[in-house]
């Protein structure tokens, strides 16, 4: 089990710092074959999320410079990027990944969302071939547990979502939603999401605006919306009274320029913008305008904390299973470490006993059947007899971290050869999956 | 006797007040309740005082004392009907504060003279006193909103968790409670002065403007009107609102205080 996990996350670097590391989905493939191809990582993966970049591998020889690599990468010095980072090897990886899967490390603890988006790291990981056998694995067991907790406690249900943090914040501003306009800005699942609250406590229009103007229109329709072409954003955001703002933009799209228009416009009725982009939408000095209130996923995290108490009982519960769930899968793991030092053990002997069988038989002549019988259980006892406890205790050796060191030790007691089982070439599987 | 009543609503007030303190530091729903009960029993014996005061015979609203009462009164009218529309007791932070100072003031000791007995036109006096105290009365609730308004658009701003639990209204309807007031407050001000000028004018003959009672309220009516001209023109709120609405407070306490140095609008002294 050579795991080695590193990122950050919205708990231990601020959004300035994440904004940095952020990569867009177009760049992900390429990302993972740069990781794969990094010395002593054997396959990789990434996840990037508006509150997470993790990046999570399989090494060689279980010490890989990640660090190194994301230094490379995104050219960063130590100085900026290390004291923001968190590393995790081997099993307390596994924790990691089986929390962050299991949206116990979320901003929102049990929101559904996360598992998608790692699940779609997964994939886009894997049609580039950077998850083979290990992380396949690892991923595999990480969405069975994500699944388990989501089932066996609480923590996914009333969910506390960013949406209808946004929804409460709303109303602290306006009172009543009712007869306010929503503005989307940029078509993205957790506007549409927000969106879809807003409307549900009494939001009386909407309007979308999106690079790709059918992208607009699509989300417009299924609000009965309007489509806003882009290039008139400026001229009609003031009608809306709640901005949700998520596009890809590098830089800042709304100005303080921008919001003394819309306030002047507006006669400085207040407008609340829930700037949910990575990095951020809405620029710091706009902000600080009076009458404009904005809050970025930061600031949503810190409103949802107050929420979260409420949870922390079936957290604790769901940390339980995740800590019985990494041992059955570190278990799993040596198991399947020691399984093929037994079989070529038994091999061995298998090939022994034949041999010995065929060279007393010219001895012996013609045996009877029952003769015949009784050789074959004689030979065969006396090999499951003196097999016996090696097996239970390579068996047993691998539940412990011990397990390296006695198959060593078997494997030359024996002068068992090298036949490790290499993980079986996935490439001709490239792109099947989805 | 009113004055017996008036100190009896001077107790229910302190309990008012008291809940003005604990509002701001953390959130009691059976606080603010008991507040309320306290407040209304409070009014019933505040009326109760001013009923008996009207009906002592004279009209001695006058004196400095129960024209203080009566303010007290309307300012907490004027929070009933808030909490009636808006289910609110928030601004009670600041109108109980300011309620139970008046009423204290009123209740230490009584104090029937009064300056009234050159006016001819009674009728134009009571008007007169009504209907600027109402204007006044509208004006605290409004100075009350916008410091409310400014408290909540702070927390917002500060992005505090407790934000969300906070005892304040929403911001929009705390600025709907400040200009409803304004708007309201406005035409009783304008009323009350002109009145106020129809009694000069028919008991001395004409207005005096360099008086200082007169220069101040003309000036707090000027203050009053800009407050409700940029609120219309270019929907003024937040810090400029609350900064007009603080100088439009202040211009009024100095034209009340100023009572005390007009020659002409001068109540008895004590």
């Amino acid at each position: 089990m050579r795991f080695q996990l590193i990122g950050v996350n919205h708990k231990s670097a601020p959004l300035e710092v994440r904004e940095r590391l952020a990569i867009p989905e177009s760049r992900l493939p390429d990302t993972c074959r740069d990781l794969t191809a990094y010395p002593g990582i054997e396959e990789g993966m990434v996840i990037s999320t508006c509150n997470r970049v993790e990046i999570v591998t399989h090494t060689t020889n279980g010490s890989a410079d990640l660090r190194g690599f994301l230094h490379d990468h995104f050219h960063l010095t130590a100085a900026e990027l290390d004291s923001h980072l968190y590393e995790f090897r081997e099993k307390e990886a596994v924790r990691h990944l089986f929390r962050v899967a299991s949206s116990l490390d979320s901003m929102v603890v049990g929101e559904a969302q996360i598992l998608g988006q790692v699940k779609e790291a997964y994939a886009t990981a894997r049609a580039v071939g950077a998850v083979r056998g290990q992380l396949d694995q690892l991923f595999s067991r990480a969405f069975a547990v994500a699944k388990r907790v989501r089932s066996e406690t609480a923590v996914g249900s009333s969910s506390v979502s960013i949406a209808s943090v946004a929804v409460e914040l709303a109303k602290k501003i306006f009172g009543t939603l009712q007869g306010k306009n929503v503005f989307i800005v940029g078509a993205g699942k957790m506007s549409e999401l927000a969106a879809r609250h807003l409307m549900a406590h009494g939001c009386a229009s909407i309007f979308v605006a999106n690079r790709t103007y059918d992208r607009a229109i699509g989300l417009a329709q299924k609000f009965n919306g309007q489509a806003i072409k882009f290039e008139d954003l400026y001229s009609t955001c003031d009608r809306a009274d709640i901005v949700i703002t998520s596009t890809g933009a590098p830089h800042a799209i709304f100005r303080r320029e921008h919001g003394e228009q819309f306030l002047a416009r507006r006669k400085n009725r207040p407008m609340f913008f829930i700037d949910i982009a990575v990095p951020r939408d809405v620029s710091p000095e706009m902000a600080k305008l009076d009458g404009i209130f904005t809050y970025d996923i930061d600031d949503l995290q810190q409103a949802v904390s107050s929420h979260v108490a409420d949870r922390r009982k079936e957290a604790e519960l769901a940390e339980a299973i995740i800590t019985s769930e990494v041992e059955r899968f570190e278990a799993r793991l040596h198991t399947l470490d020691v399984v093929p030092t037994i079989v070529s053990l038994q091999d061995h002997l298998e090939t022994i006993r034949q041999a010995e069988i065929d060279r007393v038989r010219g001895r012996l002549g013609q045996l009877t059947p029952e003769q015949e019988i009784a050789v074959e259980a004689l030979t065969r006892g006396i090999i499951n007899k003196v097999m016996h406890t090696p097996i239970t205790t390579l068996k047993s050796a691998a539940r412990e971290s011990e397990a390296t060191t006695v198959v060593d030790v078997v494997r030359r007691l024996f002068n068992l050869h090298d036949k490790v089982t290499t993980p079986p070439d996935k490439k001709d599987e490239v792109g099947t999956r989805q | 006797m009113s004055l017996l009543w008036l100190r009896f609503a001077l107790g229910c007030y302190f309990i008012s007040l008291i809940y003005a303190f604990v509002a701001l530091t953390r959130t009691s729903d059976l606080f603010s309740r008991i507040a309320l009960h306290a407040a209304s029993l409070g009014m019933v014996f505040h009326f109760v005082s001013l009923v008996e005061l009207f009906l002592s015979g004279q009209v001695v609203w006058a004196s400095v004392h129960n024209g203080e009462s009566l303010l007290a009164f309307l300012s907490m009218t004027f929070f009933m009907v808030i909490y009636a529309i808006y289910k609110t007791t928030s601004p009670g932070v600041v109108v109980f504060p300011v309620v139970f100072f008046l009423t204290f003031v009123a209740a230490v000791d009584e104090q029937p003279v009064l300056l009234t007995q050159f006016v001819s036109h009674k009728g134009w006096l009571v008007a007169h006193i009504i209907l600027i105290f109402t204007g006044y009365a509208a004006l605290v609730l409004s100075f009350g909103a916008s410091l409310l308004y400014l408290l909540q658009e702070r927390r917002l701003k500060a992005k505090k968790a407790s934000s969300l639990i906070s005892f304040l209204p929403a911001l929009e309807v705390i600025d709907q409670i400040g200009y409803r007031s304004l708007l309201l407050g406005f035409p009783f001000m304008t009323l009350g002065l002109l009145t106020g000028s129809v009694v000069a004018v028919t008991t001395y003959g004409h207005v005096d403007f360099l008086d200082p009672k007169i220069l101040l309220s003309v000036l707090m009516w000027a203050v009053y009107m800009v407050m409700v001209f940029t609120r219309w023109n270019s929907g003024w709120r937040g810090r400029r609102a609350a900064f007009l609405a603080t100088f439009a407070f202040v211009a009024a306490l100095a034209a009340w205080a100023a009572n005390y140095f007009s020659t002409i609008h001068r109540f008895a002294a004590s």
